[in-house]
């Protein structure tokens, strides 16, 4: 398993969902920016789509139920971690 | 409730190992002005906040600064990476691997524990995001002296985006309490968790 692939697919993913977390703050002090309303939806589009890409190779993001249906053997809790990335 | 994503919010990189600038990179771990501090008190803050809108803010960067805390752990673990007993005694640090071996603990860049000394939460919103703001900016202070501490280009941006996000988070808060400050002083609107008369 290359790791590198990995961060760098990952890194798409980061990219993005900073977008969804720096407009959720701005959405918090000014929430009746529509616009910003907008931008924080195109995010979210782009987002489901490239976490799809990233689970289907690599596992689940979420747990608790709001990863989606797991596969046997149980792939959450497979690495790599976040730090070793 | 809180979720785990199995992620950083941004990747965290090091050229090489470098035992001694991990020393004092843990101050952002477990040090007065650091993620732990920032995130503990903005998420306990939350339940003395009037409005929806300062509730919203202190529990998405509280939330935020864990995911901040995480990274600065992932920054320690790459800087100590491989590093043996005598890396730890060159460094300085000799006392982190006696007590942790390997492993991070938090504390300052002097070796002080964290203590809850280090937050407050006085119940009063005006008061508490004041503080929100000046930790804001103790934290942003730090980052630039640990930047200016390595010339390492990788560890360099990784400490970057951190203090971005402190220039943020102080906006924010500023944003608030200007909001809430609006708030308290409409006439209908009485802030007193318990009466003053």
């Amino acid at each position: 398993m290359d790791l590198s692939e990995q961060a760098a697919m990952l890194k798409r993913v980061q990219e993005i969902e900073f977008v969804a977390i720096d407009l959720n703050l701005y959405l918090d002090t000014h929430p009746c920016d529509a616009e910003a309303v907008n931008d924080y939806n195109c995010a979210v589009e782009i987002l489901k789509q490239l976490k799809k890409e990233y689970e289907k190779c690599y596992g689940p993001l979420l747990n608790f139920g709001w990863g989606g249906y797991s596969q046997a053997p149980w792939r959450w809790a497979m690495g790599p971690w976040p730090w070793e990335l | 409730m809180w979720i785990y994503e199995k992620k950083m919010e941004h990747p965290v990189r090091v050229t090489c190992p470098d035992v001694k600038f991990a020393k004092m990179v843990i101050t952002q771990y477990g040090g007065p002005d650091g993620e732990l501090s920032a995130s503990l008190r903005y998420l306990n803050q939350r339940y003395s906040m009037p409005t929806d809108n300062a509730k919203a803010v202190l529990t998405d960067i509280g939330t935020e600064e864990l995911a901040h805390m995480e990274m600065i752990a992932a920054l320690v673990h790459k800087l100590t990476d491989g590093a043996c007993p005598e890396d730890y005694k060159a460094a300085g640090w000799e006392g982190q691997w006696t007590q942790h071996d390997s492993g991070l603990f938090w504390s300052d860049a002097n070796g002080v524990p964290w203590t809850a000394k280090y937050i407050a939460c006085l119940g009063d919103p005006i008061t508490d995001l004041t503080e929100d703001m000046a930790a804001e900016q103790k934290a942003r202070t730090t980052y630039e002296h640990l930047i200016c501490a390595t010339n390492d280009p990788l560890a360099k941006a990784t400490l970057r985006f951190l203090w971005e996000r402190e220039v943020v988070h102080f906006q924010r808060f500023g944003e608030t309490l200007d909001t809430v400050q609006e708030w308290m002083s409409a006439s209908k609107h009485m802030w007193a968790g318990h009466g003053m008369e």
